[in-house]
């Protein structure tokens, strides 16, 4: 007996096109091409590295002699221990005082949040070079305020060090403000029903619950500090460092299998430092549950004076540097004529490029933000939302968990030796723009994957058995329903490829040709050869540039806000 | 069409599901009649939600064979077996209005906007939301979210209904009213449904029978009255209502001695097994008897505390004859008030052997 009810009378069946292409055949294969182009990206480039790490100039396999001929060469060695101790000091400085301003961020009642939150991510904005070209106006031979090095050249650890702090301080201040939010009120509320003083509730409560993000933030840290190129290029003067050491193998020396040894011992830092992290999120997780309260910080007029000034202070250092170096590519010959001019600018007059580097990193950047949210965003997606396939999935999120622990400078390396073997079919991209871009799509693609993730594990996970059992295919449910949910997360996604596309140096300075030379690379080219006023203008252009793509980020998703994601707020009321 | 009381609608022969080395479901057979309404009740883990999913396509079960009239369905997928489903997350797209909701199911059937459109709107009125087509599931209560979410799983006018707790996110006087909804539409659509459930209530007052489950085996299946009166294991009697349960042996003369007492039983029920045995009785089964008069399985009692019901009187009675298990037992207030039940107070209490039920002990003591 069919049911007799009129209104739902029996209907034409699913269209036979729904048959004909098994969803998970579908499935299986965008998921194959996904784990192709990821392998493609970032495992074989990797392998090359590794491969290259073990064979002599003719390509003979030697096993580990390369990295005994390494141990032996004592101003390699003595760069290993550079390497250490500035990652050991910059982790040191950056930490207390992120940990300190996140605090002033999340638990005091400072005013103008966005404001200072806002300063504090500047840095990330601009190539790393810039803070190391700031900082020799400020404290190198012709500074302004030289004196207070006392008879120290700035050249040399100190810088590097100075420079590496301003540089990784809003990453860890990001770790550390999401470490800090993620608390529940009623622990503190309870604290104060039992009379626990302040200073033993930050002991016993703060503390602990922060106790991942600070392990995590101090693993960011020593991962940039240690793979950092452009800084110690800059200022680091004599004192060499691991990361300068692959680039003058490479550049320098053209010696190919001591550059990938170079790379392979910097893997061991980064690696172990991803491994322990990878360990630390996974209890992270376990923090908060639907119950918690999140903490709202009351007023203590002590506490939030003191907040307020710690903040002010930092904020203002930041803004000198910015400042400094904003200054000195307006003026016209530093530090003689500080009368305002737009020299600097006039690139061509420094570079047969000229304006072309700014143009090549703008399309750069376009293309690693569309191509990396694509690929992110459908392959994270597969990864959560998909049953069965599990070999494929497990493989994807390996590929794409990886990146986090590779220096950019190795991966570039990798991608020197994968892609210009003339036996590899894609070596004519050697030198293009489209290898830069593939090679910054894979260095940074672990962060917007995790983003995607958190961001699809927050939907519904029935969504996916209701359209099936509606008879509509998951790719439709994906772009009526996943992707305009997750519209602000692939904002924010496409964001962060764009500005890090616009800032790396480390990941396209070995790919690039004469034509294709990008502003970051351009920035360094332009600081060798003297024109450190020129590089200036150019820091300042990618940083303007980056500023402009977060500002048109938060405008859009302003509008969004108001526009398709309307639902937000029919749901929040 | 072939619709011979004979035929089962759906037919489930021995699935079974692994996940990696955990066993959810073991070799479960069951046969779903036409039009029945059919719940799955147990407590969470026992795997009725997998059966659920597997029975939707949305598992694949390790082993096993689905049919459906007749027809093998076990590797179809989802789409083509003809089921509609209800979410306990309800599982709406928060970005899409109503009326999308509801067509989200319609769209791919080559249909005309203007079929679609009027459907939709007669679907909405069968659940009792006219005119909400063109709001946002957000702007909703979770009752009516939950009646669209019905409203979209009966769009494409599936032959089988799957509920996946439906009800448990909602509150008490909404998940009630929307619990006659149901079952009432249930019956006008003549619509073959089943329901996972781990509330007893609900599946007591909606099924035409009741599937009990316990760690991936099915421990009774019966009519709600069947599953009350007279369930069929240790489990399906703890698990379904309040029930006394007591350590007991078989005598000789076919009573079972629990404590110092001899419990007679039904004239003609079966033999009972050597070794430790449980039996229990539900708490209204137990009756006051006027001390002096005669009357089956009769003992003193004493009243140890007393708990107010609403409509009715649950007391905690001291049975030394029993041991030192106190018994609980209900009284209505009626039967309160002519006995004068208050604490300390002492009666006769009778249990009719009819309402003993008896199980082998499980293997560790603690039962109840």
């Amino acid at each position: 007996m069919q049911a007799a009810f009129p209104v739902i009378g029996p209907l034409p069946p699913v269209r036979a096109r729904a048959r004909r292409f098994p969803e998970r055949t579908v499935a299986a294969c965008v998921l194959a091409l996904l784990c192709a182009i990821a392998l493609l990206l970032i495992g074989l480039p990797l392998y090359a590295v590794l491969s290259k790490s073990m064979q002599d100039a003719g390509g003979r396999f030697i096993g580990l002699a390369n990295f005994l001929q390494y141990a032996q060469n004592p101003g390699l060695r003595q760069s290993v221990l550079h390497s250490l101790v500035v990652c050991a000091l910059t982790t040191a400085c950056t930490v207390p005082l992120a940990f300190l301003y996140a605090m002033a961020l999340v638990r005091s009642r400072l005013p103008f949040k966005a404001l200072f939150k806002g300063i504090a991510l500047l840095p990330i904005l601009a190539p790393s070079l810039l803070s190391a070209i700031a900082l020799t106006y400020m404290f190198g031979n012709q500074g302004y305020l030289k004196s207070w090095m006392g008879d120290q050249p700035i050249y040399g650890l100190r810088g590097i060090v100075m420079a590496q702090v301003f540089y990784c301080f809003p990453h860890a201040v990001m770790v550390l403000s999401t470490a800090l939010a993620l608390s529940d009120a009623r622990m503190y509320e309870v604290a104060r029903t039992l009379g626990t003083r302040p200073l033993r509730a930050f002991f016993t409560i703060t503390l602990p619950s922060a106790r991942y993000g600070l392990i995590s933030a101090a693993f960011v840290v020593v991962t940039l500090s240690i793979t950092d190129f452009g800084i110690a290029k800059v200022i680091g003067g004599q004192y060499g460092v691991l990361a300068i050491d692959i680039y003058k193998q490479i550049i320098g020396q053209q010696n190919f299998q001591m550059g990938a040894v170079v790379g392979v011992v910097l893997l061991i830092p980064a690696l172990l430092s991803f491994g322990v992290d990878l360990l630390v999120r996974r209890r992270q997780a376990s923090l908060l549950n639907a119950r918690s309260v999140l903490y709202r910080p009351r007023r203590e007029p002590l506490f939030d004076a003191a907040m307020t000034g710690f903040a002010a202070l930092v904020a203002g250092v930041i803004l000198v540097i910015v400042g400094t170096a904003v200054f000195a590519s307006l003026v016209k010959l530093w530090p003689y004529d500080l009368s305002l001019a737009w020299g600097s600018y006039d690139f061509a007059a420094y570079d047969a490029l000229g304006w072309g580097a700014y143009r090549n990193s703008i399309v750069l950047s376009l293309w690693v933000a569309a191509a990396g949210t694509v690929l992110v965003f459908c392959g994270a997606y597969l990864v959560e939302k998909m049953r069965g396939l599990r070999v494929m999935r497990a493989l994807l999120h390996f590929l794409a968990m990886l990146p986090l622990a590779v220096p950019g400078l190795v991966l570039g390396l990798g991608y020197v030796f994968f892609f210009n073997h003339p036996s590899n079919p894609l070596s004519g991209l050697s030198g293009s723009i489209a290898l830069m871009a593939m090679c910054c799509v894979a260095h940074y693609y672990t962060v917007p994957h995790l983003t995607a993730l958190t961001a699809l594990q927050q939907i519904d996970s029935e969504f996916e058995a209701a359209s099936a059992s509606l008879g509509v295919p998951f790719w439709r449910t994906f772009r009526r329903v996943t992707v305009p949910i997750c519209l602000p997360a692939i904002l924010d996604i496409a964001t962060y490829f764009f500005v890090n596309a616009m800032t790396t140096v480390a990941a396209v300075i070995f790919l690039y040709e004469p034509l294709t030379m990008v502003a970051s690379v351009a920035v360094v080219a332009m600081d060798d050869t003297g024109d450190t006023a020129a590089a200036c203008a150019m820091a300042v252009m990618v940083l303007l540039t980056s500023a402009a793509a977060k500002l048109l980020q938060s405008i859009l998703s302003r509008w969004l806000g108001s526009g398709s994601q309307a639902w937000r707020r029919a749901t929040s009321e | 069409m072939n619709s011979s009381p004979s035929q089962a609608f759906l037919e489930l022969e021995g699935i079974s599901k692994r996940f990696g080395k955990t066993e959810v479901l073991r070799n479960i057979d069951l046969a779903v009649a036409d039009g029945e309404f059919i719940c799955f009740l147990g407590p969470s883990g026992c795997g009725k939600s997998t059966l659920l999913r597997v029975i939707a396509g949305l598992e694949a079960q390790s082993s096993g064979r689905i049919l459906r009239r007749g027809s093998d369905i076990s590797h179809a997928p989802p789409a083509l077996r003809d089921a509609g489903i209800l979410f306990q997350s309800y599982a709406l797209f928060p970005n899409l209005s109503v009326h999308d909701n509801v067509a989200y199911g319609l769209v791919n059937r080559g249909m005309t906007r203007v079929d679609i459109a009027r459907r939709v709107e007669s679907l909405l009125a069968l659940v009792g939301l006219p005119g909400t087509g063109m709001r946002l599931p957000g702007q909703l209560s979770g009752g009516q979210q939950q009646r669209v979410a019905l409203a979209r799983a009966l769009a494409p006018s599936p032959g089988l209904l799957l509920l996946d707790e439906p009800l448990s996110a909602l509150d008490a006087k909404v998940r009630i009213h929307l619990r006659q909804q149901i079952r009432e539409l249930q019956t006008t659509l003549r619509l073959t449904t089943i329901m996972v459930t781990h509330d007893q209530e609900e599946a007591l007052t909606m099924a035409d029978r009741i599937v009990v489950m316990n760690q991936g085996v099915i421990e009774q299946v019966g009519t709600p009255q069947e599953i009350y009166h007279h369930p069929a294991s240790l489990f399906v009697a703890d698990f379904v209502g309040k029930m006394n349960f007591f350590p007991a042996r078989a005598r000789p003369d076919g009573s079972l001695a629990v404590g110092l007492a001899a419990l007679q039983r039904m004239h003609g029920a079966c033999a009972l097994p050597d070794g430790p045995l449980t039996v229990c009785f539900r708490p209204e089964e137990v009756c006051s008897v006027p001390t002096g008069q005669q009357a089956f399985n009769a003992f003193p009692a004493q009243v140890r505390g007393i708990e107010f019901l609403g409509a009715a009187w649950r007391a905690l009675l001291d049975c030394p004859l029993l041991g030192e298990r106190p018994v609980v037992a209900d009284f209505s207030s009626e039967d309160a008030r002519r006995i004068g039940l208050q604490l300390g107070c002492a009666l006769q209490v009778s249990i009719a052997p009819a309402h003993l039920h008896v199980f082998p002990a499980p293997e560790r003591s603690g039962a109840a």
